[in-house]
């Protein structure tokens, strides 16, 4: 892609990412429950609760308060959380590493488990396996993240407790790490039991996350390759002798990979939006576990400030699948 | 040099869907080694499912019922799967027809023509690289090194088209099944196309199935023909005698059938509907069946 396109994308995701402001904080005001109510104590006087108002901001008119607040984030402040009394962008900080950590493990399982089988499928096409795998897949494109989530927990947590159903680390594991990202730093130090430990931890929600990508990758990416296989160069590939698996993966997967690509795009962002749910079931201290809390304290700052985060999340997302598949399409690789 | 190369004897095949259609009609083909036979039909005649037969690629909807395909005195459908996939691709290869189909747009160009090599002939990479250069040369392509690092959507219709033709010739095979190799070209290149097989053909003593709808095309290049209509041969027999005699009404027909270009305002004839009635009584088709075969 060159450069042009691009500054262009990133002036729309700025665009877009002021959209989602906008509608985050009209929302948040529209909806019931006053953030005030949920701090004060029940003997608060009036005078209290004036000046609570006043301290957050919340007596300007809404005008006022939505530029007040665009403005200071615009200079990176964005604000202070209510509920938890603590910087939201430090906070924020804290947590996404978290998320991330956990949704790219989800995807890299789902991309994996996905490719592989939709291969798989591919290969056992016109066997008596076929039916079969098509029904599988059916059955796990039907079941959402949150239903796999609690099924797991009932299996590895209860009836074969092999696997820890809450938290991200076993406070057993000693080990103080430097940045909020665990995994990758334990995984750059080779510390190998906190890797474990964490693998562990990570191994049920990333399951819940991933297998769902994984169904609908398998259904779309072996359609693709089932229509690739019909070509003709596949045809003249057989002919020279190459190998069933060769012929997959070297002749119709590049040239199939592309609606999938750009599907896996989009099923990441609602991925995401699932960790929120996961994330609370399994008790992992990530961003989505505390956007529930936020919303049950009425924590104005912190809300906004997280699903601002989302926002430019689901954008870099969008471009980055952009950029993956201008680089995969030969047109564009190879002039 | 008794033994012919490939004789297809009886060859019968019917469709599985359309409740049991004759696709073929006990057709009986003999090539000798380096003849070029044009295989020429209306579409559904059955031509390209005597071709795919040859490479054992019949698609699913079609069943074989009898016959014989006998390669160098083998029988390819009684052969064991390793011996017959053993021959495909290095005596028997085949010139596709649509050279935008044909090349793997993610695969660059010395890729797709050496991986024959590779695996048929077990040449090693810098032996194939040369054996590609040498082939892209004998088929006309200037500044080899260049294309050979192409990708297909960098070359013309024509050029696509050379490549193929260099990878079909290239594990020095017997027999070339060239299916309507010019069908999806311009008309200039048709030619040229046209020409290069006849000179390839010839300088390395192959054997060509030329299947076509064209008889102008089986004129310019074929040393002889098989002409069928509906699953079954009508004429079979050495080009000039073929093309001079006429015996047949319907290859007549045919043959005024196609355009002039010597005329070009004449506009199209079609085949007489009463030559196509004849036809149908003579191979035992119902008449209720008007539409003719269908593909």
């Amino acid at each position: 892609m060159a450069v042009s396109p691009l500054i262009t994308r990133l002036g729309l995701a700025l665009v877009t990412l002021f959209g989602v402001a906008v509608i985050v904080f009209c929302l948040l005001r529209v909806v019931p429950g006053d953030p005030v109510a949920m701090m004060i104590s029940p003997s608060a006087t009036p005078a209290d609760i004036a000046a609570l108002k006043a301290r957050y901001g919340l007596d300007l008119g809404l005008g006022a308060q939505f530029m007040l607040w665009l403005g200071a984030v615009a200079r990176g402040d964005f604000g202070t959380s209510i509920s938890l009394r603590r910087d939201v962008l430090e906070l924020i900080g804290e947590r996404l590493p978290a998320t991330l950590e956990l949704a790219f493990a989800a995807l890299v399982f789902g991309i994996l488990a996905g490719g592989m089988l939709a291969i798989f499928g591919t290969l056992c096409r016109r066997t008596p396996l076929e039916p079969v795998l098509d029904f599988l897949n059916g059955l796990f494109l039907a079941v959402p993240d949150f239903v796999w989530a609690l099924a797991l927990v009932l299996l590895f947590g209860v009836f074969l407790p092999v696997l820890p159903i809450s938290g991200r680390l076993d406070p057993s594991v000693p080990v103080a790490f430097a940045t909020p990202f665990y995994l990758l730093e334990s995984l750059a130090r080779l510390n190998l039991a906190a890797v474990g430990d964490l693998l562990a931890h990570m191994a049920m929600p990333v399951l819940a996350l991933g297998l769902p990508l994984a169904a609908i990758i398998v259904r779309t990416l072996k359609e693709a390759l089932i229509e690739a296989m019909l070509q003709d160069y596949v045809l003249l590939a057989r002919l020279k002798g190459m190998s069933p698996l060769r012929l997959v993966v070297q002749e119709a997967l590049r040239n199939a990979v592309g609606p999938t690509l750009t599907l896996t795009g989009v099923q990441f962002t609602f991925m995401i939006g699932g960790t929120v749910i996961v994330e609370r079931i399994f008790a992992y201290p990530g961003l989505g576990n505390m956007a529930i809390d936020a919303v049950i304290n009425r924590d104005l700052p912190l809300i906004q400030g997280i699903v601002l985060t989302f926002g430019a999340l689901f954008i870099a997302i969008n471009i980055a699948t952009d950029l993956i598949a201008a680089l995969l399409n030969p047109r564009q690789a190879h002039g | 040099m008794s033994q012919p190369l490939l004789s297809i004897e009886a060859l019968s095949a019917i469709s599985t869907r359309d409740g049991g259609q004759p696709v073929l009609r006990d057709v009986d083909l003999t090539l000798k080694r380096g003849e070029v036979r044009g295989l020429v039909g209306e579409s559904g005649a059955g031509k390209s499912t005597v071709a795919k037969a040859v490479l054992g690629i019949l698609p699913s909807t079609v069943k074989l019922t009898g016959g014989w395909v006998r390669f160098e005195g083998q029988d390819l459908m009684q052969m064991k799967r390793a011996a017959f996939s053993a021959l495909l691709g290095r005596d028997i290869t085949l010139i596709p027809q649509d050279p935008q189909t044909a090349l793997n747009p993610a695969r660059s160009i010395e890729a797709q023509l050496t991986d024959g090599l590779r695996l048929k002939l077990g040449l090693s990479r810098t032996a194939a690289r040369a054996r590609a250069l040498e082939l892209m040369d004998e088929v006309q392509i200037r500044d080899p090194a260049r294309v050979l690092a192409a990708y297909p959507h960098q070359l013309s219709g024509g050029m696509r088209q050379r490549i193929l033709i260099a990878a079909a010739f290239a594990p020095e095979p017997k027999l070339v099944v060239a299916d309507e190799p010019t069908t999806a070209l311009d008309v200039t290149v048709q030619k040229e196309i046209l020409r290069l097989i006849r000179r390839m053909q010839e300088a390395h003593g192959t054997a060509v199935i030329f299947v076509t709808h064209d008889l102008g095309v089986v004129a310019k290049i074929c040393d002889s023909v098989t002409l069928l209509y509906a699953g079954k041969v009508i004429e079979d027999g050495p080009t000039a005698r073929l093309l001079n005699a006429l015996r047949h009404a319907y290859t007549r027909a045919l043959l005024s059938a196609g355009p002039r270009y010597d005329r070009p305002d004449a506009g199209l004839e079609p085949v007489p509907e009463a030559v196509f009635a004849q036809l149908r009584a003579e191979i035992g088709l119902s008449q209720s069946n008007s539409e003719g075969p269908r593909s």
